[in-house]
């Protein structure tokens, strides 16, 4: 998919810089949020839903492939994380473990039969694998179909630090994400993030220069898919529960919603537009099926208008436009 | 036996809703390069538009199955020129977003009115009753629908392989700058052709408002499946989508005899068979 970016070239080390910048200024400034009257569930939750745009964000903003059927590695690695919890009892590390690996297995599987077509077609096939997905959780036994799996115990990770306690468990979240965002930041700036990046922007070059184009996708596929399962898993330790709504594919559209809203390619956006959209949701929910409309029109009003997303228009804004949030 | 013939007719009826919004996909896809993801909300607003019909003007299903269609179709030719018009140019994953929050809008309207049950749309009485085959006992509104939407499908793939407008169609979809140089209107065309699309979606809606109940999420769901079909299918062409329609439309329901639990998802098993062996969809060319 060709965003609307600007970043073909390498990184240039002001650029760097000022990713640097940022990511301190978040991290400090998330640290923080247990001393303030924020409610951290809020805040945990929207972490969660950031991390997951973020994962999203590295296959189309840097890979240009858009999945519609993100939803499918969250709930798997939800559903299979809360099983291992609740009935076999793992400690927490390890059912973080176990539902990453489920999403990255299945990304392996869906991956490789999705990146056999481009563009749109690759949107329709992932958008179908994750209902296919979506309907063999329905009627599998361990996901208790319409009930989910409720009461998950959040344990003790590494046998030391006491999940339930609100303020540890915001930490292990936290944690958690800046990590997940320092491996995309990491992992696009890397030879491997280059090459991807030249498949977005001209596959076929990419193909005569040499590059195997459908194992980097297959790559990419693959670690987002994983990411997005780790998102999955600590979505677990926060709300205690995993149901069909998280494998719903209404669900893979508000990730792409949340991506699109924040800025498309750019490393930052994500997190805006999760945060935005969480938090529309939280604070509109008397409106009921109004909220849905709404997302509808930001929807429709971020393609006609607003293409770079929150982050995008803001760098854009900026002196020199070309450096990115 | 009798149960098997009773799933077969099932999976007709379904094939030839799949084969009238896999078609009106098709069209639209040709002229917009755009993958219509507002389609199922439209289907939903032709079997709402049949309900209204009744409930406020006292118009039956025989105007509504002319009217919905009409009305529908316009209100996609609105949606064309305000918006879809502007994405030419750009990526075509720009007009999947865009259509898709289309949908949610739509949807989103709908279930503020109307809640997410059924209302409940009553078969006009012209097709009440049934007939014994010998074999199996036939409703004659099931048959209606499947032997009125082949109709349509083989209409309007007349009207775009045989006719001449079907040509201009066919020109412009290949050379846009060519066709405007020879004096046609192709923007007006390309309007036209998203209303078509969108008009077929719509009669499809009203086919099924007195099978299914009329519900706002009644497409979401389905354009899912349809969605599958036409990457099954390729959409290469008018009449891959219709027989493709129709063909998985069976295969459903004879799944859902033989092995119920398999029905919801064996489409999709089949896309995925489909896809390692020919990517490009069985009738597909390559993108």
């Amino acid at each position: 998919m060709t965003v609307t970016t600007d970043d073909a070239l390498p990184m240039k080390p002001r650029a760097i810089h000022d990713q640097t910048v940022i990511f301190v200024v978040m991290a400090v400034s998330l640290s923080c949020v247990p001393f303030t009257d924020i409610y951290p569930i809020f805040v945990m939750q929207a972490l969660c839903f950031a991390l997951l745009a973020c994962a999203f964000n590295l296959l189309i903003g840097f890979g240009g492939l858009l999945s519609f059927g993100h939803a499918m590695f969250l709930g798997t690695a939800g559903y299979v994380s809360a099983h291992v919890l609740k009935v076999w009892g793992l400690s927490p590390e390890l059912g973080v473990l176990v539902g990453v690996t489920a999403s990255a297995a299945l990304a392996i599987v869906t991956g490789a039969v999705a990146i056999r077509r481009q563009g749109i077609y690759f949107a329709m096939i992932t958008l179908a694998l994750s209902q296919l997905v979506y309907f063999l959780y329905l009627q599998a036994p361990f996901t208790h179909g319409e009930d989910g799996i409720q009461g998950v115990p959040q344990g003790r990770l590494f046998g030391m630090f006491d999940l339930s306690d609100p303020t540890i468990l915001y930490y292990f979240v936290l944690v958690s994400f800046l990590s997940g965002y320092l491996f995309v930041f990491r992992t696009i700036n890397s030879p491997f993030g280059e090459v991807l990046k030249s498949i977005r922007e001209n596959e076929p070059r990419a193909i005569s220069l040499g590059y195997k184009t459908d194992r980097y996708k297959l790559l990419a596929f693959i670690l987002s898919g994983a990411l997005a399962g780790f998102a999955g898993s600590l979505k677990v330790f926060v709300a205690q529960n995993v149901s069909l709504t998280d494998v719903h594919w209404s669900m893979s559209g508000e990730i792409v919603l949340m991506t699109l809203v924040g800025g498309l390619g750019t490393i930052f956006g994500p997190v805006i537009g999760a945060f935005v959209i969480v938090a529309m949701q939280q604070y509109l929910a008397g409106f009921g099926q109004w909220v849905t409309v709404i997302q509808g029109v930001i929807f429709v009003a971020c393609v006609l208008m607003f293409r770079r997303g929150i982050a995008g228009e803001i760098a854009n804004a900026f002196v020199g436009a070309r450096r990115k949030i | 036996m009798h149960a098997l013939y009773a799933q077969l007719l099932v999976g007709l009826i379904n094939g030839s809703f799949y084969a009238l919004l896999s078609l009106g996909l098709a069209i639209i896809f040709g002229m917009l390069n755009i993958i219509n993801f507002a389609h199922g909300a439209l289907y939903m607003m032709g079997a709402f538009c049949a309900y209204f019909l009744l409930s406020l003007c006292g118009f039956g299903y025989w105007w509504a199955l002319l009217i919905a269609p009409i009305a529908v179709g316009i209100f996609g030719m609105f949606l064309e020129r305000t918006m879809l018009k502007w994405l030419a140019g750009l990526d075509h994953l720009y007009g999947l977003l865009l259509t898709f929050g289309i949908a949610l809008m739509v949807q989103g309207i709908f279930q503020n009115y109307f809640g997410s049950s059924g209302l409940p749309y009553a078969i006009p009485d012209e097709l009440k009753g049934g007939m014994n085959l010998g074999f199996m006992f036939l409703p004659i509104y099931r048959g209606w629908v499947v032997v009125f939407s082949l109709l349509v499908c083989l209409a309007t793939w007349f009207l775009i392989e045989k006719t001449r407008l079907g040509a201009y169609l066919r020109a412009a979809t290949e050379n846009p700058a060519l066709v405007r140089a020879f004096g046609i209107n192709v923007p007006r065309m390309i309007t036209l052709t998203y209303g078509l699309g969108v008009g077929l979606a719509a009669l499809a809606g009203v086919l099924s408002a007195p099978i299914n109940q009329v519900r706002p999420l009644m497409g979401a769901d389905l354009i899912i499946v349809v969605f599958a079909v036409v990457v099954i299918g390729g959409m290469g062409s008018i009449m891959g989508s219709i027989i493709t329609g129709f063909a998985l439309g069976v295969i459903e329901g004879v799944t859902k005899y033989f092995y119920p639990e398999a029905s919801n998802t064996v489409v999709f098993v089949l896309m995925v068979l489909v896809l390692l062996v020919k990517p490009t969809g069985l009738t597909g060319r390559a993108t």
